[in-house]
């Protein structure tokens, strides 16, 4: 038996397995279209992506390492050298802190926020699309006309904000100088355009939950609290992951309003001493102000890896925090 | 199947023109084409005033059709226009450029035509006042830019608040108050102890002026940064962060929101006054201050300049002689002291600031004083150009500035300091 199979290649005297019929010109055709022409159809995607998005990701990385300067056509070659020069750099990383800050100061009570005005809107109101239109009203608004607004409002001299604190009895707060205070006015300008958009994402996952288990919790004697935690927010959790991936992504990336938030018009400083200056505005600074593009391109790809590595843990920490309560884990 | 064959191969289309849709980017101002018609392009930003005029050289010029690209505010303008210069299209064939932003373009000559080669003949650099002529001179000599318009400084005072304070207001006296920088902070500081009031808007404002009246800016010929090297800028840093020390600032950043507040609340005495602020003042003072500021041909240490622009013609323009053609007859006295007329825009050709129009106008908001000879008696007090290298101008915006208002914010002078020269090595490195 062994010899026989061993032997049979090197012969080459076995007969030829029976050939498929021939195909037909037009089979082939047919065969062909049911096999590529999906990809054609979602080609045009791929293509515009390509060029859009994925080029200019692969040449930022190409070009961060280099020293190139806007105006010099060819730079020099230095390998990793900005990366090196980044972990150095103390304004990176002074960047770096404000956009945390920032960022925590306001995703986290906005999505709180979010939720709790998601249940509110989805008790027995009059006029429930008035309201529901109502919490977006601020995403409407031009975000350029907010950053304006809240600047005035949060002026250290003249300011609303000041006013109103003065008149309560507390002391005048410099919004643009203290590093937390203008780190706050930021992250209020942020919670005020996108807690309304959040809600209704929220709500929206809220009308999905099917009756039959609130029904199920009411009839075992669960208040309405209870059943908030433990029946709405485990079924919540697909809508909060998207949520808080999203204001992730969003919140590391602020820059309009820090930027329209400085004294200094047109500054891409983040104050006078850097002290609300975020990762993108530092990026941008560097990119078109020093014109150091191939170090603004070393400062982009490290916010991008950034940006994966904290939506990955929010993205545990969501799944983590959403499930209490509900034992299945699919 | 047929049907199918038609698909794939339309799908083949959409694809091949989506690709060749994004290939061909916009290829920029380009030439008109048939019977000897050229197409010239031109960018500015702000007002120039130079839509009657273009018209008028259109008439004067039948072959030539003129393109008017504007941009509202200069920042974006001029960030647009390194980047084109830098991808080496899309440019005008003829660009102004600001003052600001020279220094970064002087650096790369040889990116723009040199106006002397292609330029007219008749036109010569004593068409110019000269520290003009020499600031739109590069290093290695090339002629990047004619001069457009200037900002001559004057200093601009409230009467009545001098008043209040029990300050001489009258002319011959503030005269001598502006006298030198020692005698402004001198009275500065009796103003403050007078009033409890701020004596200017902000450090940074006072320290630029003062830092534009040195020799040298914050670079040197060879390129290297001077700003501890210097001692003269040390000086001026440490006299004007005692006077805000001392209460004299307002604390206002210049053209902030709160500024234009300071304006109207009378937060602050003085201003340092080119030729443009006027417009300014009036504008954020408002009708209801209207007869309390006024402006005198006096400044500090003799005069300074801030502001105004040039027209360049880039090496990528496709008719450099005819746009330097055009670039030429803009900036000749006759067509500048229209601008002036539409704008306000102060011309720096010597013949424009002999002419009757100019030397005739006046203000009525700063009590019908004759401003067109005001400021050009300040603009002869000019005395050169100061050798500004590239990164001067983002050193005043990104290091000394922001380090002035660390300052009035709390911070040190000495780590005011510290901080703008840690910044300023950033930048040039």
């Amino acid at each position: 038996m062994t010899t026989v199979t061993r032997r049979a290649p090197h012969q080459g005297v076995a007969p030829a397995p029976p050939r498929p019929p021939k195909l037909t010109w037009r089979q082939r055709l047919s065969n062909m279209d049911v096999k590529w022409s999906p990809y054609v159809y979602i080609a045009p995607f791929f293509v515009v992506f390509g060029v859009v998005g994925l080029f200019p990701l692969l040449y930022t990385s190409y070009l961060s390492l280099f020293d190139r300067d806007l105006l010099d056509l060819d730079g020099t070659y230095i390998g990793l050298g900005n990366y090196t020069e980044l972990l150095r750099d103390s304004q990176f990383w002074n960047a770096l802190v404000n956009t945390l800050s920032i960022f925590v100061l306001s995703t986290g009570p906005q999505i709180v926020v979010a939720v709790g005005l998601a249940a509110l809107l989805n008790t027995r109101l009059r006029a429930p699309t008035g309201w529901r239109v109502g919490v977006l009203l601020p995403y409407v608004v031009s975000l350029v006309a907010v950053g304006i607004i809240f600047a005035n409002l949060f002026g250290p001299n003249y300011g609303l904000v000041n006013g109103i604190l003065e008149l309560l009895g507390f002391d005048r707060v410099d919004w643009q100088s203290n590093r937390f205070f203008s780190h706050l006015a930021i992250a209020t300008m942020v919670n005020w355009r996108w807690t309304g958009y959040n809600a209704l994402i929220v709500l929206a996952a809220m009308k999905a939950i099917p009756k039959e288990i609130h029904e199920a919790a009411l009839i075992d004697g669960a208040s309405a609290v209870r059943r908030f935690f433990s029946v709405t927010l485990p079924l919540l959790r697909p809508t909060l992951i998207f949520v808080v991936i999203t204001s992730t992504i969003g919140g590391l990336q602020i820059f309009t309003e820090p930027k329209l938030f400085d004294a200094m018009p047109g500054s891409n400083n983040g104050g006078s001493s850097n002290q609300f200056q975020t990762i993108t505005l530092y990026m941008y600074q560097t990119g078109f102000e020093t014109q150091r593009l191939g170090y603004a391109s070393a400062v982009a790809w490290v916010l991008f890896l950034l940006i994966i590595v904290i939506a990955v843990i929010n993205f545990l920490l969501t799944r983590r925090l959403a499930s209490t309560g509900v034992e299945d884990d699919r | 199947m047929r049907s199918n064959q038609r698909r794939v191969f339309a799908g083949a289309i959409a694809l091949a023109a989506a690709v060749g849709l994004t290939a061909c980017g916009d290829s920029g101002a380009d030439s008109g084409s048939g019977s000897g018609q050229i197409e010239l392009s031109i960018g500015t930003f702000t007002e120039f005033g130079y839509e009657d005029l273009l018209k008028e050289y259109e008439d004067l010029h039948p072959n030539i059709k003129i393109v008017h690209h504007k941009t509202g505010q200069g920042g974006p303008y001029h960030q647009q226009l390194l980047t084109k210069l830098a991808a080496n299209s899309g440019l005008e064939d003829v660009v102004a450029i600001e003052e600001g932003h020279l220094p970064d373009v002087l650096d790369k000559p040889h990116l723009f035509n040199n106006l002397a080669e292609i330029g007219p003949k008749d036109v010569k650099p004593e068409r110019w006042l000269d520290w003009k002529y020499q600031a739109g001179t590069a290093k290695d000599g090339t002629w990047v830019g004619y001069g457009t318009d200037i900002g001559p400084l004057a200093m601009c005072y409230r009467k009545d608040l001098l008043d209040a304070a029990k300050m001489p207001s009258d002319e011959a006296s503030v005269k001598a108050m502006f006298e030198s920088w020692d005698s402004y902070f001198a009275a500065g500081d009796q103003y403050a102890k007078a009033t409890g009031k701020a004596w200017f808007d902000s450090a940074s404002q006072i320290f630029n002026a003062m830092q534009n009246q040195l020799d040298e800016g914050y670079v040197t010929k060879d390129n290297k940064l001077a700003i501890e090297s210097n001692q003269d800028i040390k000086d001026n840093w440490d006299q004007v962060t005692a006077a805000a020390k001392g209460g004299q600032t307002a604390k206002l950043v210049a053209f902030s929101p709160e500024w234009n507040a300071g304006f109207k609340q009378g937060a602050f005495a003085t201003k340092t006054c080119p030729s443009w602020m006027l417009g300014v003042v009036k504008e954020q003072a408002g009708p209801e201050n209207a007869g309390k500021w006024a402006v005198t041909d006096a400044f500090p240490n003799g005069g300074g300049n801030w502001g105004g622009s040039f027209l360049a013609v880039p090496k990528q323009s496709q008719h450099p002689k005819e746009a330097a053609e055009l670039a030429a007859w803009l900036t000749a006295p006759e067509q500048q002291v229209k601008a002036f007329e539409k704008t306000g825009n102060f011309p720096s050709q010597v013949e424009a600031l002999d002419s009757p129009e100019l030397l005739g106008s006046t203000n009525d908001y700063f009590g019908d004083v004759k401003v067109g000879q005001l400021f050009a008696t300040m603009a002869k007090k000019v005395g050169k150009a100061q050798y500004k290298g590239p990164g001067d101008g983002k050193i005043q915006e990104n290091a000394t500035s922001p380090a002035l208002q660390a300052v009035e914010a709390g911070k040190s002078p000495e780590e005011g300091w510290q901080q703008a020269v840690d910044a300023a090595k950033k930048i040039v490195k």
